[in-house]
């Protein structure tokens, strides 16, 4: 335990530990000190000046992020002297910064336009033209500099040397001329660039990708999960819905990072945070059936009936051992419990597997990008969507050409995966494929059913990552066109195939789910919050132990094909 | 664009109207009493003699047309640049200020780093517009005006209502 010191601020006596700040033992008590070099993430560098505070006995204003707390020691975070010293700063970091707000990116959650509005609100004293620097300058594949916005208070190039370790930027020249810049010859250039946005408190640095695409005032937020790797970043999604015409009536503006002090921090990888596209482009948007090597729509009923009929027509004649379904690691807890409810429990479907190992190993490192670009395989194994007791895995199965003669795909594209060669025995055999997907890809272009199912962001659920934190999705979006959740769609195919399963939302599946998997025993979507739960997957019980419904061949060997999942990760 | 469809209840005529004698005697009776009773005024003006009502007065639109205020909010217009480029920057302030929601805008960008930012489209939907002002109320770069004094924009269809950026920077 640290040592203690007593201390007042504002009025107020606290005991903080020794060696905190002002600035931090301020938030802690709820008092907001203006800041822009400080970020919680970052080192203190005590460079923009904008948090001056009143100390009694010190002879001048001091900086409250890096003027340590003492013994006795007595600060006034706004009262007149501190607040004039505010201004005076203000007005020194706004002498040379243009009047760019009509076409700046940042207008509208600018730190300058805030602070200004709160306690600036002064009439301009500059006489003299202001200094020009470098407009529209391009950094790196992610990022583009307005030099003449900064206001040098060094967050981007302490990001790039402590968090992202790549020392591509740097502040240049001396005095009113000094400027932001890139090495000679470097670009800025690393898997998490983009996050130099996130902390830019002003228009300085802007985002490539959501360059003059919508003001944000026209943004709305959600909270989401990230869906491109196996750490489940939390996110916010910003989405515009209130001027459609803005970026040709796509919905999904940005993704910017949620702070998460047990996954992500305040950062997230420039793959995930650009990997949005396939939101609004390329979806699937009505449910359709292949006729004639065309495709025609047909309404959710037909597509249901017809799917389920000839699921049924299948069973009949070659048995369940003829059918094989491929759920997606990139399907929510909630969807995959339905599958192992539906076809490998009611239906008695023994080739289940979720995992299709990719190509080519993913990029990986040691911060937060995985090499498994799969959400929730987690939670698929958790669910046990695996083969057990020595059946054979997806990869065998499909290729080796055993007697399939039904194929339900969610979500993998089989035929983009291993080719058209490959899968042609299996193609040939098969009286049935079945697609349920979000986007048009190889393997529905093939399927004789095409379902179209609902993104991450048009629905709630859960993710498990790959600590095994359980992490909830909230719903940004209406399903585009007539794709339905994949949970809806999986009800309703249940009630045609006999099995009443009665969930009218997701909540109430993941609360059937909790009561009968052991690692997420008592949990429900308000004890996940928007933070997550982490449950214990120590020697994990890939079969519930606790039986309320008819189970059988119940095993617990670790299958040697899967991703490793730990909680020491 | 913004379509608001209508419904009126249907207004059945009385008998009284049906049989339209009475109904057009009952306005030739009102067209009269004006034509009389300003040519009454008329006159009496002629004579010298001022009267508290003044005799109506017909410009003979639309060969001969009122005089306009200056203050008067008229048909919109986009102002150009030296160089015939918009001045507008679509900073989207006017679409963000318009209570009609008529104003679209989709932004652009230049190589010049001097205006970086351009409409590649400016639609306004007169159809839609209440010729509130509030754009050029708002605008930083008085790039929109409304003192073009035209006041007539009637069309033949709602998708001609709807002003292009082309024919909003022609004036």
């Amino acid at each position: 335990m640290a040592e203690k010191v007593h201390c007042t601020i504002d009025g107020r006596t606290v005991e903080p530990r020794r060696g905190q700040t002002i600035l931090q033992v301020a938030d802690e008590l709820g008092i907001y000190i203006p800041r822009y070099c400080y970020h919680p993430g970052l080192s203190i560098a005590g460079n923009c000046r904008i948090c001056l505070v009143s100390v009694e006995k010190a002879p001048k204003p001091q900086i409250a992020c890096y003027t340590q707390v003492q013994e006795g020691m007595t600060v006034w975070t706004h009262n007149e002297a501190a607040q004039k010293a505010r201004r005076g700063v203000l007005e020194f970091l706004l002498v040379n910064h243009p009047l760019d707000c009509p076409v700046c990116d940042q207008a509208g959650e600018c730190w300058l336009q805030d602070y200004y509005m709160q306690f600036g609100l002064y009439t301009s004293r500059l006489r003299e033209d202001k200094i020009k620097k470098a407009k529209a300058k391009v950094l790196g594949p992610a990022v583009i500099l307005d030099a003449e916005r900064c206001i040098l208070c060094t967050r981007c190039v302490r990001f790039c040397n402590e968090i992202a370790g790549t020392h591509e930027l740097e502040v240049f020249q001396m005095g009113a001329h000094e400027e932001l810049g890139t090495y000679p010859g470097v670009e800025l250039k690393n898997p998490y660039s983009g996050c130099v946005v996130d902390i830019c408190p002003v228009g300085a640095l802007t985002d490539r990708d959501f360059r003059f695409k919508a003001r944000v005032w026209y943004l709305s937020e959600q909270k989401s999960v990230c869906p491109g790797c196996a750490t489940g970043c939390n996110i916010r999604v910003h989405f515009n819905q209130k001027r459609t015409h803005h970026a040709l009536g796509k919905r999904v503006m940005r993704l910017k990072p949620r702070y998460n002090p047990h996954v992500n921090d305040w950062w997230m990888c420039d793959e995930g945070r650009y990997g949005y596209r396939w939101i609004d482009e390329g979806r699937l948007l009505v449910p359709q059936k292949r006729r004639d090597g065309t495709y025609v729509d047909l309404d959710w009923d037909q597509a249901l009936s017809d799917v389920a009929s000839g699921l049924r027509a299948v069973m009949d004649k070659h048995g369940p051992s003829s059918v094989a379904v491929l759920p997606s690691p990139q399907q929510t807890n909630e969807a995959l419990y339905l599958v192992r409810r539906l076809f490998a429990e009611h239906l008695g479907v023994r080739h289940v597997d979720f995992w299709i190992p990719p190509a080519t190993q993913g990029y990986h490192d040691d911060f937060l990008i995985k090499a498994d670009k799969n959400p929730n395989s987690a939670g698929a194994r958790l669910l046990g969507l695996f083969p057990r007791d020595g059946s054979p895995a997806a990869e065998e199965f499909l290729l080796n050409h055993g007697p399939l003669k039904a194929l339900y795909v969610f979500r993998h594209d089989l035929l983009g995966r291993y080719g058209e060669e490959a899968l042609r025995p299996l193609l040939g055999n098969l009286e049935l494929l079945v697609y349920q997907g979000t986007n048009r890809n190889a393997t529905s272009r093939r399927a004789d059913y095409v379902l179209p199912s609902a993104a991450y962001m048009e629905e709630h659920g859960t993710f498990v990552n790959f600590k095994g934190r359980v992490q909830r999705l909230f719903q940004c979006l209406e399903p585009l066109a007539q794709s339905l959740p994949d949970w809806k769609i999986l009800v309703r195919l249940a009630v045609l195939l006999g099995l009443e399963l009665g969930h009218s939302g997701q909540e109430e599946i993941f609360l059937d789910m909790a009561r009968e998997i052991p690692a997420l025993d008592g949990l429900d979507y308000a004890a996940l919050g928007d933070q997550g739960v982490e449950s214990d997957f120590s020697g994990i019980p890939l079969w519930p132990k606790t039986v309320n419904r008819q189970r059988s061949n119940v095993s617990r060997e670790q299958p040697a094909h899967l991703p490793r999942v730990t909680n020491d990760e | 664009m913004a379509y608001y469809n209508v419904s009126r209840p249907s207004e059945k005529l009385t008998w009284r109207e049906r049989i339209y004698l009475p109904e057009l005697f009952k306005g030739l009776r009102i067209t009269t009493r004006h034509f009389v009773v300003n040519l009454a005024l008329h006159a009496v003006r002629l004579l010298g003699i001022k009267t508290r009502r003044r005799g109506a007065v017909t410009f003979q639109y639309p060969e001969e047309r009122r005089p306009l205020s200056p203050r008067l909010r008229t048909r919109h217009r986009l102002t150009k640049r030296e160089d015939g480029m918009p001045r507008c920057v679509a900073c989207m302030m006017c679409e963000t200020v318009c209570p009609a929601d008529c104003i679209y805008i989709v932004a652009g960008e230049l190589p010049d780093p001097n205006v970086e930012k351009y409409p590649v489209r400016f639609d306004i939907d007169l159809g839609v517009c209440v010729f509130c002002g509030f754009c050029v109320e708002a605008c930083p770069e008085d790039a929109i005006r409304m003192d073009t004094g035209i006041l007539e924009i009637a069309s033949d269809s709602r998708e001609e209502m709807i002003y292009s950026i082309d024919r909003l920077l022609s004036g």
